[in-house]
């Protein structure tokens, strides 16, 4: 697909955009799950003196920043290994616990990657078949319970939108994100399909629809995205 | 009072062909001395129920790249490459489970249910080939409940009495398969006459053997 302009970004500034604007979901007061990747970048612009509760399925509510170098405590880790430091108020349980918190609607957003989304909002990021299936760890657990689902990826990869019209990997979950956001656009998922809420200056509506598999309407309060 | 089994001992429970669960999230609150033996005594054809598979040379990686185990049942594989060539090449049986449902087939089977309704892996291929139930006007799948001959898990803190006590996030399915396997084995960091009654996570009623960390 031939873009109308290619603005030149990093993969760095891609990540940034998109955990920038992530982050800006999150309020005051909430439980929040990060999936890895990009997710994890969000905590990086969210306010310090906001108080948000990150979980961990590995049965951890309280995540604070990775642990320093000295101070690593191999029996305290985030759900992707690392070693991480608990804020006040933290506390830690099992994974029975912790799949009551996900799945039984407690958590208020979850924040994830995917390999595709589609326009009914069903997403997959488990498994791309007889290639690489890593498995589903809690990420359908997590996608099913939550109240609010937000996808943040990269438009394209290799050339080929990542938003398609239906899912042709293995599903994750059918019809359960409520908001994509690249560094492209934000779209909202509604019933009746993908709408475009927001773009970033550096691209035009052409540019997103030449990029985008999937048909949406444009927001009639179409907003800059916040870069 | 629990005995006290040297990890040899312990290991002598588990025969070719057994079903072991093993405790741990990644290579945290997993019983890595037992493991270590299984994995020296090379007991094989194993059907193996775990969270994950870690890291190739970690604990419960060893044993898949030994090949010591023939059907998987577990959540995510990512963190260790041999367990996805092994899947491909047909080598080895795995079953992926979503891990909340994973963790509550093993706690119906504690506590003896028939099984458990989510609603997760609807309009997936986990819902295929299994039955679907409407509650509520919402659909749930059914799920069977899933147990073992044995199950190995770590403790932070065990007493002679067999409770269990954890720091940090060592707990993870430790404690939900205790209740799930007919022969539960801990293997403690710190042994203890008594822990304090308020501590407790998991009740001696469902240990059987206790391994010490410094058994050689």
């Amino acid at each position: 697909m031939l873009l109308v302009n290619e603005p030149e970004l990093t993969r760095e500034k891609i990540r940034e955009i998109i955990a920038r604007r992530a982050a800006k979901e999150i309020s005051e007061g909430d439980v929040v799950t990060l999936g890895i990747g990009i997710p994890t970048d969000v905590t990086n612009y969210v306010p310090t003196t906001m108080h948000v509760m990150f979980q961990s399925e590995n049965g951890f509510l309280g995540v604070s920043k990775n642990a320093e170098e000295g101070s690593k405590d191999s029996r305290i880790i985030n759900a992707g290994g690392i070693p991480v430091e608990a804020r006040a108020g933290a506390c830690f349980y099992d994974s029975q616990m912790a799949f009551v918190m996900m799945r039984g609607g407690h958590l208020d957003t979850t924040i994830l990657g995917a390999l595709q989304v589609d326009e009914e909002g069903s997403l997959a990021n488990w498994s791309i078949p007889n290639k690489l299936t890593p498995g589903m760890g809690g990420a359908m657990d997590l996608v099913v319970g939550s109240k609010k689902v937000i996808v943040v990826m990269e438009h394209t990869s290799k050339g080929q939108s990542k938003i398609v019209k239906k899912c042709n990997l293995p599903l994750t979950a059918y019809r359960e994100v409520n908001l994509i956001i690249t560094e492209r656009c934000v779209f909202n998922v509604l019933n009746g399909g993908l709408l475009l809420a927001e773009i970033n200056p550096m691209f035009t509506i052409e540019d997103i629809k030449a990029s985008t598999g999937a048909d949406f309407t444009v927001s009639p309060t179409l907003k800059n995205m916040e870069i | 009072m629990k005995q006290i089994l040297s990890k040899k001992e312990a290991i002598d429970l588990v025969k070719e062909g057994s079903s072991i669960m093993v405790g741990g999230f990644l290579n945290c609150g997993v019983p890595d001395k037992l493991i270590d033996e299984l994995s020296d005594r090379k007991i094989s054809n194993l059907t193996m129920i775990c969270n994950d598979t870690s890291y190739p040379n970690t604990d419960k990686g060893k044993l898949i790249v030994n090949r010591q185990v023939k059907k998987l049942v577990t959540t995510h594989i990512g963190t260790n490459p041999e367990t996805g060539r092994q899947m491909n090449s047909g080598e080895l049986d795995i079953e992926l489970v979503p891990m909340g449902t994973f963790v509550e087939r093993i706690r119906a089977k504690g506590a003896g249910l028939g099984g458990i309704l989510t609603q997760t892996g609807i309009g997936t291929i986990i819902e295929e080939n299994k039955e679907i139930m409407t509650v509520d006007d919402k659909k749930f799948i059914f799920e069977k409940p899933i147990g073992a001959d044995i199950a190995l898990i770590y403790g932070t803190k065990v007493d002679k009495f067999g409770n269990v006590a954890y720091y940090g996030t060592t707990r993870n399915c430790n404690t939900v398969m205790a209740t799930a396997a007919d022969t539960v084995v801990v293997q403690a960091d710190e042994m203890v006459d008594c822990i304090d009654p308020n501590d407790v996570i998991i009740p001696g009623v469902f240990v059987d053997y206790i391994v010490l960390n410094e058994d050689k």
